[in-house]
């Protein structure tokens, strides 16, 4: 038995399962995501399609963010773009749930794509703002186009069917978000293997020596963008289906943030630091909701205290990890792992 | 009311809210200048100050001008202890840390007021509500008063870079960091002074706003409507700033006075729209540094 994992090619090196340990942990945790409604209650089923998606929209963000290093603060409009077109295209022109889905991804990834252009000129900061602008400018257009968007009064969505499965229960919903979150980890993941990877990441890196050895910066940055905005239209379309009603306020600036903030959680830059950031904040969620729910019947007269705090929490764990964790969880769990593999003799 | 009247009703309207953006892209445009932070937690700064002030003029009972300065010294420590405990570390970390943590502050800072003050937007009822008419074009005293204020404080601003020794270390840290500090100026003295700067500056913002709009959760978006005072002025020039926001607030108001009609609102997009425009064509704004890069 090895001592530990040795490459001898670059094809192993680029394996996805770099040993049979690691895929077998990937097919018994598939396993208990599939069999999970069968124990669950209906509460936990649905927080778990909740996390599905935003798994499905941390990923667009990281490759976005994480892997070509462009600041969006502009994601949940992207999303916003994917459940409309995916409403409208269901409920008033009769397009089938298997056709809407992707081609509200693809209306997504355009509208990211004009936003990206100004990346051609942009860089760090600037690029930031213009993403800030893009989520402003489209929520307002999903605000005011009353006609088409329903205005703030949003729009009712009709549950999707693929064949006989219709998607009106939480439980067949998790099922697709399932299969749509694991399809999309594998597809970004494939993405950063390949050419449009490298290239990515050596924009990151330094986009001049990306420029000079070959690298179409602006052609890879707004390919960038497209995947991302991509992630996040399919996101989006599933996001109208779980809330069956969609207003403006699902996709404002706000959940930009938390999914950025869910990707530095997690570790932008792994593929993996989605799923984590994401599982951390739902559980810290979940773990908050308890907690104010207690305190509330604990100190009913000072119940004006408590609204705040996931707020308070949240920008506080932002903040520490920052300070203290910048690069995530990932990256701390491979020192963890790291320690662990020569415990006791780390020397 | 003819169509001059029209027009100039909506430019001084747009002047005095201009005036006060710019107030508080000054604040944005120091701490970019001198510690390359993008904050966008100028917003929050701007609402924690509006909400300070309000508290101690209407639950405290103190005079306006009295808490006015109270307000001041409130947030001179607030900038402290914000550039001390939370940008300090991260000083050296990449971009997206930095402008992430201003992110995670506003997070804290909105739950902190919600905590404290509440979610209703109250307000302070001080100055009176009778416009005044300059040959038909009507101002309140409120916007009389802002548009008076802010330009003082951007004329002591201007002479306090040109001419006062803290000034001048500013302006000298904003240039070249490592020179500034071989000539034994202080950088993380600079580094606080601006930080304490953008708060002061921002909580006056806040308090006119405050006082023309009502104090609500909703004010700290003024922090981002800066923003494209701030491109298109030029990230990193304080004239820019000023001009910049005088030109947003304008464009804001003549945009609700004559494309209202026909795009409902617009005014609460179009300064992003030409923000947009504007990194397209000139991504460094009007009075910015270009930053040419050769291999």
């Amino acid at each position: 038995m090895p001592a530990g994992l040795f490459h001898e090619n670059y094809r192993s090196d680029e394996r996805i399962f770099q040993t049979w340990f690691v895929k077998a942990w990937l097919i018994a945790f598939l396993i208990a995501c599939a069999l999970f409604p069968l124990v669950a209650s209906k509460y936990m089923v649905s927080i778990l399609t909740e996390a599905g998606i935003a798994i499905i929209a941390c990923h667009g963000l990281n490759v976005l963010t994480g892997f070509t290093g462009q600041i969006s603060l502009g994601h949940a409009a992207f999303l916003g773009v994917g459940a409309y077109t995916c409403t409208i295209l269901i409920g008033q022109a009769g397009v089938p749930f298997i056709v809407a889905l992707p081609l509200s991804g693809v209306m997504a990834a355009l509208v990211g794509m004009i936003f990206g252009i100004p990346s051609l000129r942009l860089r760090g900061l600037y690029l930031a703002i213009a993403t800030i602008a893009a989520q402003f400018i489209i929520e307002f257009v999903i605000r005011r186009w009353d006609s088409l968007t329903g205005g703030v009064e949003g729009l009712f969505v009709d549950p999707g069917s693929i064949g006989p499965i219709q998607f009106d229960n939480h439980i067949n919903l998790y099922y697709l978000t399932l299969v749509l979150a694991v399809a999309a980890t594998f597809a970004v993941k494939n993405i950063v293997r390949a050419r449009s990877g490298r290239a990515f990441v050596a924009i990151r890196d330094r986009y001049l020596a990306a420029e000079v050895i070959g690298v179409h910066v602006f052609k890879y940055r707004l390919m960038s963008f497209a995947v991302s905005s991509f992630f996040a239209g399919i996101a989006g379309a599933l996001m109208a289906q779980y809330l069956q009603v969609i207003t403006h306020e699902s996709f404002t600036i706000h959940q930009s943030i938390d999914y950025l903030a869910m990707c530095i959680i997690g570790g932008l830059g792994h593929i993996l630091g989605g799923i984590y950031g994401v599982g951390f904040w739902f559980i810290l969620e979940r773990f908050l909701e308890v907690a104010t729910t207690s305190l509330n019947t604990a100190f009913p007269d000072h119940v004006t205290w408590f609204v705040s705090i996931r707020e308070i929490v949240f920008g506080c764990v932002i903040v520490l990890f920052l300070i203290f964790e910048p690069d995530g969880l990932a990256a701390r769990w491979r020192t963890i792992r790291a320690y662990w593999k020569l415990w006791p003799f780390s020397y | 009311m003819n169509e001059f009247q029209f027009f100039m009703q909506f430019l001084m309207s747009g002047l005095s809210m201009g005036s006060i953006y710019a107030l508080v892209a000054l604040g944005f445009v120091l701490i970019y200048k001198a510690t390359s932070i993008l904050n966008l937690a100028q917003g929050e700064f701007l609402m924690v100050g509006a909400y300070f002030c309000l508290s101690l003029t209407l639950d405290f009972g103190l005079g306006f001008v009295a808490s006015f300065l109270l307000t001041m010294v409130f947030s001179v420590i607030l900038g402290l202890a914000v550039e001390r405990l939370v940008l300090r570390p991260l000083i050296g970390e990449p971009i997206i840390s930095v402008i992430m943590v201003t992110l995670g502050l506003t997070y804290i800072m909105r739950g902190l007021v919600i905590m404290i003050w509440g979610n209703d937007i109250r307000q302070f009822n001080i100055f009176p509500d009778q416009p005044i008419d300059f040959w038909g074009v009507k101002l309140t005293y409120l916007y009389l008063y802002s548009m008076g204020i802010s330009f003082a404080l951007l004329i002591f601003f201007a002479i306090f870079f040109k001419h006062a020794r803290t000034g001048v270390f500013m302006r000298a840290v904003a240039d070249h960091q490592t020179a500034a500090q071989s000539m034994g100026i202080s950088v993380k003295g600079v580094f606080a002074m601006s930080w304490c700067i953008a708060a002061v500056v921002s909580s006056i913002g806040g308090i006119l706003v405050g006082n023309i709009a009502g104090v609500g959760v909703d004010l700290s978006y003024i922090g981002l409507k800066v923003l494209p005072a701030v491109i298109l002025g030029g990230l990193d020039s304080i004239l820019g700033a000023i001009i910049g926001g005088l030109i947003v607030g304008v464009l804001e108001f003549l945009s609700a006075g004559y494309l209202d009609p026909y795009i409902p609102a617009i005014n609460e997009v179009f300064p992003f729209i030409v923000l947009v425009l504007v990194l397209m064509i000139k991504p460094y704004g009007l009075f910015g540094t270009e930053e040419i890069e050769r291999v």
